[in-house]
């Protein structure tokens, strides 16, 4: 090996090599601490371009002279291992810690060290830092839009409510395992609606529910008393005996009464806002578009010509178009569709339409799952003689979401990235709601802070609900 | 074909035609009732709107079919200069998330996971509201380089000013079409004799040399100016001359290029470890140089896995191109979808028209990647 081996180190002067690498590298870092924590510039004594680069040089060196491919030392050699392998790498790795430190300071000093949070008005933010105090303020209007403030424990409770019942799964017995996709699929749905539409939405309405929810109640507490064999037609029959008793039998009079007391004061769809109805809107549509992209990719592999092509051209149609011009279609085109006395509520038509058009993408995601799955899955459970929809529930459909989890949970970080775009029809998310107190004459020049805010927000959201569908995937994840 | 088969089918179709006859009839009795005819006409009409950046000559005396096009060439504008910068940053930030440099890996990671975990209006709102307002005004500008001007106002290059710009582009053509030939003959020759012609240098030679023939020859002639600045009164300066990008452009262009790269990164990952460890094995045990393993192994099986989502990142890069309309960019949703919506009021054919539009761009992509997944295909016996 004739290799130029220029400031290698060998056995005999390792050490010598040793520190020096470490003393220059240590040197390097300490310099650009310094000069971006206490803004010294120790090296200035050097012409300018020299004292610019010179942390780099004296790190560079330093790094080459303690590149040893085995050391003995754990430190050190993870530290060769990982970011000093070569030259080049050596470089970049530098670089990147240089960039780090220099802008720790900044960041640090706009995020805590100078900005404001205490007090109530503009006047107070007076540092160079971030004015926190604007969020503060803003806080209830950012998370519940123009919602009126002493009844936003409605959406409070719902939401907590729901939460609860989302966590069922977790709770339930093996007995009643196998229900649990009949619960989540149509019985939690319709009860998130019912909260969402009575309870957040409000007006004399409200005592329909809370006539629910009293039927349901009993009927459940006495369920324990009948006897397994006939729970199934219980459950379907006395619930909805005892709400048409209570209702129209029992408490008729009263109704007619409560009724005029409007309980609780209706707020329309157009106050709803911020962050909770980012969530509301995109909870909707998650339940919506999957059923619906459901059958659509279905349908696109049917055997039936008709069905097939009508499949394939909703497909096309939705995929093809940008979400924009989906929603301008809601909002000014679908209007002139309708008979003019009947009014579809803003909202509603937002839902339908993201719904829409998220369930295009999640079909063509279950389609790749449906045609990963081999013949022989659909010849075997043909050949037991199971007819189409007994073959997909039972066999087909299990094996294929499971293969295609992360491709719908991305399609559903989509739909919730996608939910501020709801501005173009005036409903103002959280988005929206920046955009709004932005433009507020009190409140000028804070739009930093209230984009750094929500970009925060949405992050922590889209990035566990990433990380949840990694688990579900490695959690189902069956070899084949 | 039997009732059982047939049935479901018509079911499914009566539903779809009443669901269409029933939207039709309405549409057109609530046409009736406003007094609107549908069609079509009112794209020869005089728009009478003005719009703020337009690629070509425009303003309010043309027709609504000149303020199409303007929005359509403004959306195809910012896609391209988005495709370019998203393909170049993912790249980038692709190989470096392979990379076994345990700092680079990770702030590679940082930085897809948090980009592409924030809603892109979001993103396009803070370079439009946030970050390019902390910009100077153009007064106090500091000039980069001596000849770019970065103000609150846009940024602004200098522009050529060509002389015999038709011979200059027909130079490149003849270039490009030449390098074309040069790779035939050489494939040729190296099917035929096993000799290899060096044909990346010859191409970069024909590149260069050609228009610089021109120049010499054809009378081609660039000179470069360069924005100056220019009161306009007491407080207001701008810069003339040279080319202007407004702030919404910029703006635009970084979140979606920004935006787009992770997915693009994402791709490219995806790919380069879809080729098996055994091929880059395989192909230096038969004495392929690295280069050689990286050029004619590893690339040509990595781009099959990378191409075709990378496309549909490009239609979806295009297709969100058309939330310029939050902050008043001139694509083709706030222009035609915008603007003359609002001034005659036919929602009808004019969202149809943006919606076919983008419709028949994604049909015509889509169909060109069948095209081109059946043809790079791997050939199974």
């Amino acid at each position: 090996m004739n290799k130029l081996n220029f400031l290698q180190p060998d056995k005999n002067n390792l050490y010598t090599y040793l520190y020096t690498g470490v003393i220059l590298v240590a040197l390097s870092i300490f310099i650009v601490f310094l000069n971006s924590f206490f803004n010294k510039d120790i090296v200035s004594f050097l012409p300018g371009p020299i004292s610019f680069f010179l942390p780099l040089i004296l790190g560079f060196t330093g790094l080459h002279l303690i590149r040893i491919d085995y050391s003995g030392l754990r430190f050190l050699d993870s530290i060769n291992k990982n970011i000093n392998t070569n030259n080049f790498n050596a470089f970049l790795s530098l670089l990147i810690v240089f960039i780090v430190i220099k802008s720790l300071p900044p960041l640090l000093s706009w995020f805590i060290l100078d900005a404001n949070i205490a007090g109530d008005s503009k006047d107070v933010c007076t540092g160079s830092g971030a004015c926190w105090t604007y969020i503060k303020i803003w806080f209830n209007r950012f998370m519940y839009g123009m919602y009126p403030n002493p009844e936003q424990w409605r959406i409070n409770l719902s939401f907590i409510a729901l939460a609860f019942l989302g966590c069922v799964g977790f709770f339930a017995t093996e007995k009643f395992k196998k229900y649990l996709t009949l619960y989540y699929v149509v019985v939690y749905p319709l009860i998130a609606f019912f909260f969402i539409f009575f309870f957040i939405s409000g007006g004399p309405i409200f005592f329909d529910f809370s006539y629910g929810i009293i039927a349901a109640v009993i009927s459940i507490i006495l369920g324990f008393f009948i006897p397994s064999k006939f729970k199934m037609y219980y459950f379907i029959i006395v619930p909805i005996t005892l709400y048409i008793l209570l209702k129209y039998v029992f408490f008729y009079e009263e109704l007619i009464e409560l009724g005029k007391l409007e309980a609780l004061e209706w707020v329309e769809t157009g106050a709803w806002g911020g962050l909770s109805l980012t969530f509301i809107v995109s909870f909707f549509c998650l339940i919506f578009c999957f059923p619906i992209g459901l059958f659509l990719s279905l349908g696109r592999r049917s055997d039936f010509p008709i069905i097939k092509y009508i499949s394939i051209g909703m497909i096309e149609f939705w995929r093809g178009v940008p979400l924009i011009t989906v929603l301008f279609m809601s909002s000014v085109m679908f209007p002139m569709f309708l008979p003019e006395d009947m009014f579809i509520d803003k909202l509603v038509r937002v839902i339908i339409a993201i719904s829409l058009f998220e369930a295009a993408y999640v079909a063509e995601v279950i389609r790749g799952g449906l045609q990963a799955l081999p013949r022989g899955q659909y010849d075997a459970a043909k050949s037991l003689g199971m007819g189409y929809w007994k073959m997909h529930i039972l066999v087909i459909l299990p094996q294929a979401l499971k293969l295609v989890i992360p491709g719908i949970a991305n399609t559903f970080l989509a739909l919730v990235k996608d939910t501020p775009l709801i501005f173009v029809v005036g409903l103002l998310e959280i988005v929206g709601m920046l955009n709004l107190a932005k433009t507020n004459p009190e409140w000028l020049g804070f739009a930093m802070e209230g984009y750094v805010f929500a970009s925060v927000l949405f992050f922590i959201i889209c990035y566990a609900m990433s990380k949840y569908s990694y688990n579900l995937e490695q959690k189902y994840k069956t070899e084949r | 074909m039997n009732i059982k088969k047939l049935l479901p089918q018509l079911l499914t179709l009566l539903v779809v035609i009443l669901v269409f006859g029933f939207f039709s009839y309405n549409a057109q009795i609530n046409m009736e009732n406003r007094g609107i005819t549908f069609g079509y006409g009112f794209l020869s009409q005089e728009s009478s709107f003005d719009v703020q950046f337009s690629l070509i000559e425009y303003d309010g005396s043309h027709s609504y079919f000149r303020a199409y096009l303007v929005g359509l060439l403004n959306t195809i504008l910012v896609s391209v200069i988005g495709i370019i910068f998203a393909t170049i940053i993912g790249v980038v930030v692709g190989i470096a998330r392979l990379s076994n440099n345990y700092l680079i890996n990770k702030t590679a990671a940082v930085y897809v996971e948090f980009f592409r975990n924030i809603p892109l209006l979001l993103q396009i709102f803070f370079w439009y509201f946030a970050a390019l307002r902390a910009l100077p005004l153009p007064q106090d500008t500091e000039p980069m380089f001596g000849v770019f001007f970065l103000t609150i106002k846009g940024f602004f290059v200098p522009a050529f000013v060509w002389n015999n710009l038709d011979i200059f582009i027909y130079s490149i053509i003849a270039a490009i079409i030449s390098i074309i030939f040069v790779r035939i003959y050489a494939k040729k020759k190296q099917e035929k004799e096993g000799i290899q012609t060096p044909v990346f240098s010859i191409s970069i030679g024909l590149l260069l040399i050609l228009p610089i023939l021109s120049f010499l020859f054809g009378g081609v002639d660039a000179s470069v100016e360069i924005p100056v600045i220019k009161q306009l009164s007491q407080s207001g300066f701008t810069y003339e001359g040279g080319i202007k990008l407004p702030p919404e452009l910029i703006s635009l262009a970084l979140a979606l290029s920004l935006y787009t790269a992770t997915f693009i990164a994402e791709c490219v990952r995806a790919g380069v470890q879809g080729v098996s460890k055994g091929q880059k094995e395989a192909a230096a045990s038969i004495g392929l140089t690295p280069n050689q393993v990286l050029k004619l192994v590893v690339m040509p099986q990595a781009l099959r896995i990378i191409i075709p989502p990378t496309t549909n990142q490009y239609l979806n890069l295009t297709k969100n191109s058309s939330l310029a309309a939050a902050i008043a960019y001139p694509d083709l949703v706030l222009v035609f979808a915008g603007t003359a919506l609002m001034q005659t009021g036919r929602a009808i054919e004019i969202v149809s028209i943006t919606m076919l539009t983008y419709l028949s761009l994604s049909i015509s992509i889509s169909i060109f990647m069948n095209w081109y997944n059946k043809k790079i295909a791997i050939k199974e016996k």
